[in-house]
């Protein structure tokens, strides 16, 4: 079973991008679950949400304090929270941003693998807005083999209808751009 | 043909509704029943769903309104949670007695005070002596199912009571998982029309609710009781007929791995799941525990809870409500009172955990199980304590 965190603010789309992973496993006939941080939602306020992902019925509600995988949505949120809390030995922690490895570790404290893309700038080029949420789905299927890439495609179409081919897009350029440091 | 399809289980929810074809939903929002209804109001205005949404000012009207309905012999459905569900409480008590097969969810949440809008079993507990028959989902997919199955039992004609489907805040309506949505005509061949035996009609008028004066209330009431205690035959029969439809079997009593376990825990709603792999990762260990999950609550199936329970030596029952100062938490209370005249009884040790929110985790389970086997050691009079608390 794979666990995964996203990081976000409230607003920026940290729980859709949960559920649209999990909508992707469950297509591929995998079983998922995905959840928010429950409570009251606060535009702005550092958010997360959470994602299960496995080949056999998940038979757990416990909430998630070991990940394999976080994807932090916001550069602003590193060294307010600390987002690799709990992070599995051979996790890895995607981030948006446009640091080096090096700058994010020595600011983070972070000696897991890292997965980094200018996310904003993506998403900027090809949806003329800020939200990064789809593009960093991509640079984490890139950092992982949770599933293939294409795998978002249904969940995209469904949940944005005739603006889903820019998300896509952004996925599929997050998916090259980004660049994995172990 | 049923689909697999990944959904949020409130939304999830809302389409066993709609595909009940329902004739009117009252109700008023509330955290975290919320989506449920949302979704349902959508369903109608949109023209997928062909009911009256009627947008109450708040649940004590909803329950007065589904009261009205139910009784004109309208297929009648409304959603609650924690203080919703206190301020229809008044209500509560008429259905059954007025014998209305209303459907509720309640999302179940903790009551005030401290306010809270998070997820433990103090409404379940609150509208127990209600009269309502009780079912509590694990998962989504037994949300779905349980959904269905609340409008066959409660309108059948040998039963006639309102029935509450307990699925837990957050912790189920909010998260999205795989459920297989059954389709119209396998639902059409499960829940027949609504055929009201008797109904409000200016053209036969009748009246529904008269005063009960000392001559006939402890009649009514015996009535009542009766009602309720023979519900359980329609409820499993029900749930045969919709495991032998659609594969899925459901029984009031579930037990996990209980064979040959001296120790039992005893579990309601979902974290029965979190519960499950917390006795896997104890046998793994070679620990001799299992897991007894109870899907109904009222009426109680005692029969089923002392054959799943018999030959254990301790038993440890997790609440999630507390019952102030009384003999322990309310599932416990039952517990105890269901083994009392057996010749034989297991030790038991009352958990309360899961507290609004509180989460409860696998390693949570693990202590409940060496806590009960220690306490049974000692031999402590047996107490409830709470899991997860700073003292």
């Amino acid at each position: 079973m794979i666990e995964i965190r996203f990081h976000g603010r409230g607003g920026q789309g940290a729980v859709t991008s949960a559920e649209l992973t999990a909508l992707a496993a469950i297509e591929q006939g995998k079983y998922a679950q995905a959840f928010p941080s429950f409570g009251p939602e606060r535009r702005g306020a550092p958010v997360m949400a959470y994602v299960r992902v496995s080949d056999e019925p998940i038979r757990t509600r416990e909430k998630i304090y070991e990940p394999d995988i976080v994807v932090v949505l916001d550069p602003t949120l590193l060294g307010i929270v600390n987002v690799a809390a709990g992070l599995k030995e051979d996790g890895v922690v995607v981030l948006n941003t446009t640091k080096s490895a090096e700058e994010i570790r020595e600011r983070s404290g972070i000696t897991a693998k890292l997965a980094l893309v200018d996310a904003s700038r993506i998403a900027m080029e090809t949806m003329g807005i800020p939200i990064t949420n789809t593009t960093l789905l991509g640079a984490m299927l890139k950092a992982t083999d949770l599933l293939p890439l294409s795998a978002l495609e249904g969940p995209l179409q469904e949940r944005f209808g005739r603006i889903a081919v820019k998300n896509i897009q952004a996925s599929q350029r997050a998916y090259q751009e980004t660049v994995v440091k172990e | 043909m049923a689909k697999r399809v990944g959904i949020e289980v409130s939304i999830a929810v809302s389409e066993a509704v709609k595909l009940a074809n329902v004739d009117v939903v009252a109700a008023y929002p509330i955290t975290p029943q919320t989506h449920i209804v949302e979704h349902l109001a959508e369903l109608v205005a949109d023209g997928h769903l062909d009911a009256e949404f009627i947008p109450v000012e708040s649940e004590h009207s909803a329950m007065s309104t589904c009261c009205g309905s139910s009784a004109a012999g309208a297929r009648t459905y409304t959603a609650t949670s924690s203080q919703g569900q206190a301020l229809m409480l008044e209500i509560c008590y008429i259905a059954p007695a007025l014998r209305l097969p209303i459907v509720m969810t309640v999302a179940n949440r903790s009551l005030s005070g401290p306010i809270s809008i998070w997820n433990d079993h103090s409404d379940m507990m609150m509208s127990r002596d209600t009269g309502w028959i009780q079912t509590v989902a694990e998962n989504g997919q037994e949300a779905f199912d349980l959904t269905l199955h609340a409008f066959r039992v409660a309108e059948d004609s040998r039963v006639l009571l309102p029935v509450i489907i307990n699925l837990d805040g957050f912790t189920l309506t909010h998260v999205i998982e795989p459920i297989e949505i059954l389709d119209q005509k396998e639902v059409d061949r499960y829940l027949p029309p609504y055929q009201p035996q008797m109904r409000l009609d200016p053209e036969d008028p009748v009246s529904i609710g008269p005063v009960g004066m000392p001559e006939v209330y402890t009649e009514a009431k015996k009535a009542q009781d009766e009602a309720i205690k023979g519900s359980k035959e329609v409820i499993l029969e029900a749930w045969q007929e919709f495991g032998d439809l659609f594969g899925r079997y459901y029984k009031p009593v579930e037990t996990y791995r209980t064979d040959g376990a001296e120790t039992l825990l005893v579990t309601m709603g979902s974290l029965s799941e979190t519960a499950m792999t917390a006795v896997d990762h104890m046998r793994a260990k070679g620990k001799d525990v299992g897991l007894v999950r109870i899907r109904l609550f009222r009426p109680f199936p005692f029969e089923e809870f002392l054959a799943a329970v018999e030959g254990a030596k301790q038993i440890a029952v997790m609440d999630r409500a507390l019952c102030l100062n009384g003999a322990g938490g309310p599932l416990a209370i039952e517990v105890k009172a269901a083994l009392y005249d057996e010749p034989e009884r297991p030790y038991i040790w009352n958990y309360v955990a899961g507290l609004a929110g509180r989460d409860v985790t696998i390693e949570n389970f693990v202590e409940m199980a060496d806590g009960v086997e220690a306490a049974a050691a000692d031999g402590l009079r047996g107490d409830y304590t709470m899991i997860n608390v700073r003292e």
